[in-house]
């Protein structure tokens, strides 16, 4: 098995979506009632399939020959001589399609054909999910539509391309601030509109119950496989883990397995942007305040009045005013600690990575990168070099190339300074 | 006038009552209240003032771009209250339409003690606003403004939908007050060009479980089809109609003002037809 769908944790949610509770009211299902029936006959469907041993068999299966999992648990040798820790590296990048997002969209795919819906939609930022969610229609032979926001269908042209090759429909999205957020409110609009025969493949694990506690269901196979390779491995689970945080499934994916592991320091690692002291970051939880967006209380960026602000991060994965409920609920217990990390020190983490270990990381991934390596250095300086830190690098960096070139300045021809050779 | 004696009046008339929607701040804070009065003054027996928003999920394309170009100009929870205050000042009752987030996050949320759900309840009350309509907000989900609403003595106006079972129309309509907004169609908000069939169905379920009046909304655009709905609502709901009256305009604003007096004046027509 890579993934122990029927777990449950202390910190699990309420079966209406709330996590610590009402009193704590994070979470929950703040959505127009058009659409209550629709997720109310989600979360029955996804409750049963959940017990279903031939539904977990088969997802399990679909996620070893088909998204090539378990990924492996990466030792980094040099970049842990270099901070004088262990590190580790759940190697998510390696899956299918380029991250952790494959297991989210096959779960979410493998349920709508078992409820008899024959399209899907799914939102994107980065176009990681928009890329997931075409190849898992394609596997199983369902429409699929996009919505992405033309501020991001421009900085990822590659991943509309690749949407488009797998059939799917890309829908342009112009309204409000053209990113993700904007991206989420037309998909929620398609839905509303189709749901007698549409699935909606959220692409985080955000938005109204029960799709953060689903979504989490279907990526913690990335802290469930790690924690086993971990221990199989060293004999001990490591001091801290560390993901970056947008919407927070990744990270949600790594963390539900040590939840209730006492002794594993846990650490998200928010877009800072160009710094949390100005406007243009997406530091949701470090920055935002309580309020209620795409259909859950949680942190957001938001201003007096409760308009929703727009959030700014180099990397389009992580570009999201909101964050997933749970998050919020971890970090106001003090479970897990999310601290902010820079445009730029995430930049100069996708290069020492690259350089290091020869692994080119997605932007996002980056993110976690940097923020682990001062997590290490202070580890090391406790514990010593026995101490570990086990990072998910959620997916790889061939989609930011764009990005990396202009950021770096990489690939003119002009700065090419070696004389021609042949 | 409460909202309930607005229905109760039009339904002593034998017709349905004309709800009429814009956002305010649209086109700007004093032309969305010279927009509103000339409903009023039209035809309409209630007025919704929309709290524009920036992530409105239920909206289509033309409620959108006004609430948009509203946000543009830099309105402010304040100034639609402000405009509130203004129409209800017509003695015809005002309900602000709104999604959830700015009612609990107004002041900036939590302050002193006092949440801003409370709060924004509370200065409703004074602007002589009637109550609110909540699209994304459920009646399971509004403890908080139920109980805020009770305090002030607030209309609490939910929606159902096609798409629900006859035990949350229950549920909805149980915790409605003035009137319940029975969404007609699967979608959102917009002109559409034939009228719903799952709308009269739909009122027929919510009737059986309440006596108060429902109003029936999104789609309605002309005289016509408002007249088709009155023959089984107690109320004709219009909002994106009203706006491309005044989208059409965009530099003349007596050209405006003029189409929506017309367009109003042809609704009321539609529901005394009905």
């Amino acid at each position: 098995m890579t993934t122990r769908v029927e777990a449950t944790t202390s910190y699990d949610a309420d079966e209406n979506g709330w996590f610590g509770g009402p009193e704590a009211g994070w979470g929950g299902r703040f959505m127009p009632e058009a659409l209550v029936a629709a997720l109310d006959e989600l979360t029955v469907a996804w409750h049963e399939a959940m017990a279903d041993p031939s539904f977990v068999a088969e997802f399990d299966a679909i996620l070893r020959e088909y998204a090539g999992l378990p990924s492996p648990l990466y030792h980094a040798e040099r970049l842990s001589q270099l901070v004088g820790a262990r590190i580790l590296l759940k190697r998510e990048d390696l899956n299918h399609t380029g991250a952790h997002k494959i297991r989210n969209v096959l779960g979410q795919a493998l349920l709508t054909r078992r409820m008899g819906k024959t399209r899907v939609i799914a939102e994107t930022g980065a176009g990681q999910h928009g890329v997931a969610s075409a190849t898992a229609a394609a596997y199983f032979g369902l429409d699929c539509t996009v919505y992405m926001g033309t501020v991001d269908t421009r900085r990822q042209a590659l991943n509309v391309a690749r949407m488009h090759l797998l059939g799917a429909t890309v829908v342009p999205v112009d309204s409000g601030s053209a990113t993700l957020k904007d991206a989420i409110n037309e998909a929620l609009r398609d839905w509303v509109a189709s749901v007698d025969h549409t699935a909606y493949l959220f692409g985080t694990a955000a938005g109204p119950h029960p799709f953060p506690s689903m979504v989490r269901d279907f990526t913690r196979g990335i802290g469930d496989e790690a924690r086993r390779q971990c221990l199989d491995r060293y004999g001990v689970l490591p001091d801290a883990i560390a993901a970056c945080v947008g919407g927070g499934s990744n990270a949600i994916g790594l963390f539900t397995a040590f939840l209730d592991d006492p002794g594993v320091a846990i650490f998200g690692f928010e877009p800072g942007g160009e710094g949390v002291d100005t406007p243009r970051h997406a530091a949701t939880i470090h920055a935002g305040d309580r309020g209620v967006l795409h259909g859950a209380r949680t942190f957001v960026l938001q201003d007096e009045d409760g308009q929703t602000i727009e959030s700014h991060s180099i990397s389009a994965g992580l570009d999201y005013p909101g964050v997933g409920p749970q998050h919020a609920h971890l970090a106001t217990t003090g479970r897990a600690t999310y601290l902010p990390v820079t445009d730029a020190e995430a930049m100069d983490a996708m290069a020492l990575l690259s350089r290091t270990e020869g692994i080119i990381p997605a932007i996002e991934s980056a993110h976690a990168v940097a923020g682990a390596l001062d997590v290490a250095r202070r580890l090391a300086a406790e514990r010593g070099p026995d101490a570990t830190i086990l990072i998910n690098l959620s997916g790889r960096g061939d989609k930011d190339m764009g990005t990396a070139i202009e950021y770096f300045g990489l690939g003119n021809p002009d700065d090419v300074t070696e004389e021609p050779v042949g | 006038m409460t909202v309930s004696t607005a229905f109760a009046k039009a339904r002593a008339d034998d017709r349905a009552a004309l709800v009429g929607y814009l956002p305010a701040g649209f086109p700007d804070v004093a032309g969305g209240i010279d927009a509103l009065r000339a409903m009023v003054d039209a035809g309409c027996d209630v007025i919704e003032v929309g709290l524009p928003y920036s992530d409105p999920v239920m909206d289509g394309p033309t409620i959108q771009a006004a609430a948009q170009q509203a946000l543009d100009r830099g309105i402010r929870t304040t100034d639609v209250l402000r405009t509130v205050e203004a129409v209800a000042a017509t003695g015809t009752p005002t309900v602000i339409m709104t999604y959830w987030n700015p009612v609990e996050h107004y002041g900036g949320g939590r302050r002193n003690g006092r949440s801003g759900v409370e709060r924004f309840a509370a200065d409703l009350a004074s602007a002589g606003g009637a109550g609110l309509i909540t699209p994304d907000l459920t009646p399971d989900s509004a403890p908080e403004w139920i109980a805020a609403a009770d305090r002030h003595d607030l209309d609490k106006i939910f929606l159902v939908a096609p798409s629900s079972t006859d035990e949350r129309i229950a549920m909805t309509t149980a915790a409605c007050r003035g009137f319940v907004y029975a969404t007609a169609v699967m979608g959102v908000t917009g002109a559409r060009a034939t009228t719903s069939d799952l709308a009269g169905p739909l009122v027929a379920r919510t009737r059986a479980t309440t006596d108060l009046p429902v109003g029936v909304g999104l789609g309605v655009s002309n005289g016509d089809q408002a007249a088709t709905v009155a023959s089984y609502a107690d109320g004709v709901i219009v909002g994106s109609a009203f706006v491309r009256a005044l989208l059409d305009h965009p530099d003349d604003r007596a050209a405006g003002l003029r189409a929506l007096s017309a367009l109003t004046a042809d609704l009321a027509d539609g529901v005394r037809r009905g």
